[in-house]
């Protein structure tokens, strides 16, 4: 991690109350952001989609609160809705899983890329234009002009998730928060997405949050990795030393991957101990 | 890189394209020709049904042998069902609709008298229904859980439930009667009768375009109370509906992707959602429309406007059997006119179904 | 265990013994989930009062509604006449309560027509395709083409007024919807591995419609015919109104309005009163038929 960081997530908690009592979404989570690639992997369940979501305050009906929150020196737990809604885009964006939900249906990719545009700056609609189609063709699409006129549902997943990264990406942001997104892919369409990603962030330097369940996934394409499970941290490495984890909910999971170089007879089924529930902290 | 397109614009020959529409739309013409078809074999079946003998009608119960057998050879009712059948509908088909034992004028011309009055009515009661309707059904969704939302289902509910005629006469009551804010039953105060010069059949349009302000004032003030009842009507309908459709979209990914992006919320409420829904509206407003052709039977009975409703109305009371039907088949057609250009148009604005 | 023994712990069984008491659970269950929203209770509230006054109208009215009284006439409401009398001095509480009965028979009646012909219509149609499916569905589209109210009022001006002529009338134009909704439902059951189970085993095409396919579409059915019922309540009224339906002195709800009409100015009870009636009576349809179609169809809903 190069300069101070970016972000600054100190004991952030996310409830919900419901019917049946209060749901602790997120539990005590705490890490820091530079301009790094960061992999957050858990299970379903484990609260790596809401802490995304409390970062940019879109947790609907849900109680936040942390220690610290800070995007650059900003304090966004008590920011106005107005000052939030200056960060969203310009400073921190995000990337969600399945471009055919999260694409509006009835208005087409070239308006809606320049709508992420205008809603953070006061230029032309022609130089709008031009910035949405230079956009798209930094993240090689080969036809710009027609899927620029083209409907979401017109276009490929592969496409329609680099029309995504496009859109967060034109307001040019310090941070993006990607939630699972090739999950919705085909394999080696994922290889192209996380390529173009990459580049861009690399070129601008910017801060990437990877949500995701994919252990393997996070491991070769981020810097460094939170393991979380039950809402908290349970484990924080640098990618490249995975394999020297030592949290066993972090064991567990490397052992249930199978290896391509074999030897073994059964696959293990992840032990779970409920005190990782309760435990502070990951092992540092 | 992956660049394929799903689906989209394709390149196909012209000559495919034009051989693909043109079965399309044969098939469409095809089904409404069907469901006309139909309209006129029930109207057909009702009017064979009547226990009542349409001779009888014609020539009353004192006339002599040889008048009563030229009038059933007149009607052609010696004819086998079959044929009485194909020779109502040529003379549908010509526009005749018979004569109307009341008035004894050809129904079809009583008709285009009386139906302006109703497009009136029903026009202005959807637009109500629209511009109060809609904006009630967003609230209501954007404020889910809370007052507003309870206030505007109960109007809703009670709107909905509410017997239309039964309303008109409780605002007869109220707002005539007792208030006097606006004039009574009927079009326009009789001693403006016959003044202005029916060129559209609209009074409204008519008397501005004759700069008749004092009558336009006064046809106003009739149209309010028929056209509010009515508009509550539609109202309750579509700020339902609307409510029901802004809710699913509001619960969709893409608001997600559109609150992220940083815009303010109105601009996700109406750019997004609402554009999202404006496609289903056209279904609802088209089905409304519909229906106020229905409803303004009983509103016209109230309000003494003479509209087609009050015309199938007073015809069924005076048993002028041709009349009703008549009308029946008028407002059927159009109930089905309706329907299919509110589908014809949803068509034309969902990019998905294109 | 003494769990079991108790009726609430029979509905809750995790697997029940016997198919009555899997039949028993399900109704109760859904009991459970309609219970939690208080709208669609009052709903219910307002329905089951309607099924007990009209079911106990001997017993909480003075009169039968139909005597004469004409020293009596157009007294406001008081003491004596909860809601006053009507042109013809006869109690309008009495009649309404008297009318309660009507307005269940009509409504009883029309079902009873409407759901075995739309079942019928539909189950075929959408089990069975082909041309049998597209002639049944032209008709049903036919039928579904008509305004009902205009439909129903010819009908009725062809066969002449009356209460059952008027039944009769809102049957024939209410009975399309049902059709379209069964076969909707017979369509998605049709390809279903029980359907294809049961014909492996020789039962007949009419023992796997009536057995099999038809149960399946009573809960929508059920739930667009309560939805539907305040529009019923609603047209009856209105050919009432027009004096197509009951005729007098049989206290209608649509009729009282439109004989106590002309006395609405100074006499406003005598039609605003019959007209509350109808109102509140649609309005707790209208609530049950939402409450049902939630916990029925939550999709559909809101």
């Amino acid at each position: 991690m190069t300069g101070s960081p970016l972000l600054r997530v100190e004991d952030l908690h996310v409830s919900y109350n419901t019917p049946t009592g209060l749901v602790r979404a997120v539990n005590g989570v705490s890490f820091e952001l530079g301009r790094e690639k960061l992999g957050i992997v858990g299970e379903s369940g484990s609260g790596k989609s809401q802490t995304g979501r409390a970062i940019l305050g879109l947790t609907a009906g849900a109680q936040v609160r942390a220690r610290r929150l800070e995007f650059e020196g900003i304090d966004l737990l008590n920011a106005s809705e107005r000052t939030m809604r200056q960060i969203r885009g310009k400073c921190i964006s995000m990337i969600m899983q399945d471009p055919k939900y999260s694409l509006n249906p009835v208005m087409t990719v070239g308006s809606q890329i320049e709508e992420a545009f205008l809603v953070h700056s006061k230029t032309s609609k022609r130089e709008a234009r031009a910035r949405t189609l230079e956009m798209l063709r930094a993240v090689k699409i080969r036809e710009p002009e027609r899927v620029y006129k083209a409907y979401p549902h017109e276009v490929s997943g592969g496409m329609g998730q680099r029309i995504m990264i496009a859109m967060m990406m034109i307001p040019k942001p310090a941070i993006i928060i990607a939630d699972e997104p090739t999950s919705a892919l085909d394999v080696t369409v994922q290889l192209q997405v996380l390529a173009v990603l990459d580049d861009m962030i690399k070129e601008r330097g910017m801060g990437l949050i990877f949500i995701s369940h994919d252990l393997n996934l996070i491991a070769s394409f981020c810097d460094r990795i939170l393991v979380m499970y039950g809402g908290r941290v349970v484990e924080e490495c640098i990618a490249s030393e995975l394999a020297q984890a030592t949290h066993p909910y972090t064991r567990g999971l490397l052992n249930c991957l199978p290896s391509l170089d074999g030897g073994q007879d059964e696959l293990p089924v992840l032990q779970r101990d409920p005190a990782w529930l309760t435990t502070p902290g990951g092992t540092r | 890189m992956d660049d394929s397109t799903a689906s989209g614009p394709q390149s196909i020959g012209p000559g495919q394209a034009l051989s693909r529409n043109l079965v399309k739309v044969l098939g469409i013409v095809a089904s409404i020709s069907l469901t006309f078809i139909g309209l006129t074999a029930v109207t057909f079946v009702i009017g064979r049904v009547m226990p009542a003998d349409p001779v009888l009608a014609i020539v009353g119960d004192r006339a002599s042998n040889e008048v009563y057998q030229q009038v059933f050879l007149q009607l052609g009712l010696d004819k086998p069902i079959y044929i009485q059948y194909l020779r109502y509908l040529s003379q549908l088909a010509e526009g005749d609709l018979g004569t109307s034992i009341m008035t004894a004028q050809p129904v079809a011309e009583d008709i285009l008298r009386f139906f302006p009055a109703t497009l009136e009515l029903a026009t202005i009661a959807t637009l109500l229904g629209i511009f109060v309707g809609v904006p009630m059904g967003v609230l209501a969704a954007v404020q889910q859980g809370r007052w507003p939302d309870h206030i505007v289902r109960v109007v809703g509910l009670v709107g909905y439930s509410a017997p239309i005629f039964w309303l008109g006469m409780v605002a007869l009551l109220i707002f005539y009667a007792k208030l006097d804010w606006v004039a009574g039953p009927g079009r326009l105060d009789v001693i403006y009768d016959g003044i202005v010069e029916p060129a559209t059949g609209i009074l409204l349009i008519d008397a501005a375009m004759a700069g008749e302000w004092e009558i336009f004032d006064n046809a106003l003030s009739h149209l309010i109370l028929p056209a509010s009842i009515l508009g509550t009507f539609a109202l309750a309908y579509i700020s339902r509906m609307t409510r029901s459709f802004m809710l699913d979209q509001l619960s969709q990914e893409y608001i997600l992707t559109a609150r992220v992006k940083g815009i303010p919320e109105w601009k996700v409420i109406w750019n997004h959602a609402f554009r999202n829904v404006l496609v289903q509206l056209i279904t609802i407003i088209g089905l409304t429309y519909a229906s106020l052709l229905e409803g303004s039977v009983l509103t016209e009975t109230v309000f003494s406007w003479p509209g087609i409703g009050l015309y199938i109305t007073s015809s069924l009371f005076n048993n002028d059997m041709n009349a009703v039907l008549g009308g029946t088949i008028v407002v059927g057609v159009c109930f089905v006119g309706i329907n299919l250009l509110s589908d014809l148009l949803y068509r034309m604005v969902d990019p998905r179904v294109r | 265990m003494s769990a079991e023994l108790t009726l609430r712990g029979w509905l809750l069984a995790e697997i029940p013994k016997s198919k009555l008491q899997a039949r028993c659970q399900r109704v109760f269950i859904s009991w459970l989930s309609f219970r939690r929203n208080p709208i669609a209770m009052v709903g219910l509230l307002i329905v089951a009062s309607l099924v007990g006054i009209a079911a106990m109208a001997p017993w909480i009215t003075a009169s039968d509604g139909l005597e004469l009284h004409l020293a009596n006439r157009l007294h406001a409401p008081g003491s004596e006449h909860w809601f006053g009398t009507d042109e013809l001095g006869r109690d309008i509480f009495d009649r309404i309560i008297w009318g309660s009965r009507i307005t269940l028979y009509i409504v009883g009646l029309v079902s009873i027509i409407v759901v075995p012909i739309g079942l019928l219509v539909g189950v075929v149609a959408g089990y069975l395709g082909g041309w049998v499916d597209t002639v049944l569905m032209r008709l049903t589209d036919i039928f579904l083409a008509f305004p009902r109210l205009i439909l129903a009022m010819a009908l009725v001006a062809a066969l002449g007024p009356g209460l059952e002529n008027a039944v009769l009338a809102i049957a024939v134009t209410t009975w399309s919807p049902f059709a379209r909704i069964a076969r909707a439902e017979a369509l998605t059951i049709r390809n279903s591995e029980f359907i294809l189970a049961a014909r492996v085993q020789g039962v007949s095409t009419t023992g796997i419609l009536i057995r099999h396919v038809t149960p399946l579409c009573m809960s929508s059915v059920i739930v667009r015919l309560t939805l539907d019922m305040a529009g019923i309540i609603l047209t009856a009224a209105g050919l009432g109104f027009l004096g197509l339906g009951a005729q007098p002195p049989t206290p209608e709800w649509g009729a009282m309005i439109s004989l106590g009409r002309q006395y609405l100015i100074d006499q406003w009870w005598v039609p605003t009163v019959p007209g509350i009636a109808i109102l509140v009576v649609s309005l707790g349809f209208n609530l049950l038929g939402d409450g049902l179609r939630d916990v029925f169809d939550p999709k559909s809903g809101t």
